[in-house]
């Protein structure tokens, strides 16, 4: 099995690698790479993605026919895609950090900055919160409910159909914190950087 | 709930860790790599790594550090010690840092900030502030502590946040090294004056210490010799702080 990490210069994809790598053992052949080819022919493929939702989309958008070839995998083949953090928030129609930028579009919704209510809430939100798990998920196999997660973000996906969503998180309101729409995987926390935990989530998606 | 950190600091020179754990079951003392992982399965929130080397020439040798330790630990990664440019922190994100200290460059070029924080995103730019009282209230250092700059560290903390740094790692210098608690007023003074999360550093001696940095207001608190020398484990430290209804992972 081929399991591919997009690499189109999102930032630092390094933490990502390294757990993909460390649960795929030899089993399982972790790919990094923008090639187009790699990308439509593997079986599972990962989007990582960190800085603004702009600065993600236009790197998306640099690499010729990567977005046509990531729909390809997802609309029409229906293979398993797995969306962390910026990753996932690119999902929606449309995401407002910076600009007003159009995203992916898989998910119908915005990606709008959280309400940090006057300066309540210290933004970024950063650090360890729990998960809320509200419909079961196939990549949350084995992870109890309220387990905590590492975040580090300070926009949300606030999707319109709320049947997609599987975990929430609460920091200043339920922050939407995990998807699951048929073969699109997606979470706001960082798998690769919430310990064994985490270990659990990427294991689940390279098993599906 | 968002939980309070606990992040246990290594100072690290020439790639050896300068003050070791005394655990009889360790290998190697002065390895970081392996101090890593034991603060990381002990429940660690994040780790910190501190570049204490001096000359440019082994200067190389917290890349290997750096990339051996995100192999082995999955929690976030933090590295300091001196970075001077946007190449410098490049280096360490793709050597599998996850967050960068940056405390004279800030200083001397707070376009490093911006810059940086433009490329990388906010999350992974943590300015670092040394501050010692004076009398009209805390002035920042810069080198290690070395050398006074005449900056107000409140007006520097606000100016950080502009820039875009995602983090600010507070620490007293009148208080570091002393085992007698954190700089209170300090850490109470910049977590209201700034929206971003700050972590206090200076001071740790006593598990209620870290109590303390938390109810300053502070999002997480950072220590080494209390961990360092076995003192308490990262363990009992967030047991202590639960049993005071202090949010922790545990």
């Amino acid at each position: 099995m081929n399991v591919t990490i997009v690499d189109y210069n999102s930032g630092n994809i390094s933490s990502v690698i390294n757990s993909f790598q460390e649960v795929a053992k030899d089993k399982v052949n972790i790919e990094v790479t923008s090639d187009l080819n790699k990308i439509i022919s593997s079986d599972k493929v990962v989007l990582p993605g960190q800085g603004s939702f702009k600065s993600c989309v236009n790197a998306l958008n640099n690499i010729n026919g990567l977005v046509e070839t990531l729909n390809d995998f997802v609309l029409t083949n229906k293979k398993p895609l797995l969306g962390i953090c910026v990753g996932l928030q690119m999902f929606a129609d449309v995401g407002y950090e910076e600009t007003e930028t159009k995203g992916l579009g898989w998910i119908s919704g915005k990606v709008s900055k959280i309400d940090n209510q006057d300066g309540k809430y210290k933004l970024p939100h950063i650090g360890w919160n729990q998960i809320n798990i509200v419909k079961d998920s196939k990549i949350f196999k084995g992870i109890e409910n309220n387990s905590d997660m590492y975040f580090v973000h300070s926009y949300e996906l606030v999707p319109n159909d709320k049947s997609v969503v599987s975990a929430t998180t609460d920091y200043s309101s339920n922050i939407v914190c995990s998807v699951e729409k048929e073969n699109i995987f997606g979470t706001q926390f960082h798998p690769e950087k919430s310990d064994k935990i985490g270990l659990q989530i990427i294991d689940n998606f390279i098993k599906l | 709930m968002l939980k309070n950190r606990i992040i246990p600091c290594l100072d690290v020179k020439n790639g050896r860790v300068v003050k070791g754990i005394n655990f009889v079951d360790l290998k190697d003392a002065g390895d970081p790599v392996e101090q890593a992982k034991i603060y990381s399965d002990g429940g660690a929130d994040e780790i910190c790594f501190l570049d204490i080397t001096a000359s440019n020439e082994n200067r190389d040798t917290i890349y290997d550090v750096v990339d051996k330790t995100s192999k082995k630990c999955f929690v976030p990664l933090t590295v300091g010690g001196g970075i001077r440019s946007v190449e410098d922190i490049n280096k360490l994100l793709n050597c599998g840092a996850d967050k960068v200290s940056i405390n004279t460059a800030a200083v001397k070029n707070a376009k490093v900030v911006e810059d940086s924080s433009r490329k990388f995103g906010s999350q992974c730019i943590v300015v670092a502030i040394d501050a010692k009282r004076n009398n009209a209230g805390w002035e920042i250092f810069t080198h290690g502590g070395r050398n006074s700059t005449g900056i107000n560290a409140l007006e520097f903390a606000s100016k950080m946040e502009k820039c875009g740094a995602g983090e600010l790692l507070v620490t007293s210098m009148d208080k570091d090294g002393t085992q007698s608690g954190y700089d209170i007023e300090l850490m109470q003074k910049i977590s209201s004056a700034v929206n971003i999360p700050v972590i206090a550093s200076g001071g740790v001696g006593t598990l209620d210490h870290l109590v303390d940095g938390i109810k300053s207001g502070a999002s997480a608190v950072l220590a080494a010799s209390i961990f360092h020398y076995g003192t308490y484990s990262i363990n009992e430290a967030k047991q202590y702080l639960a049993s005071k209804d202090i949010p922790v992972r545990i």
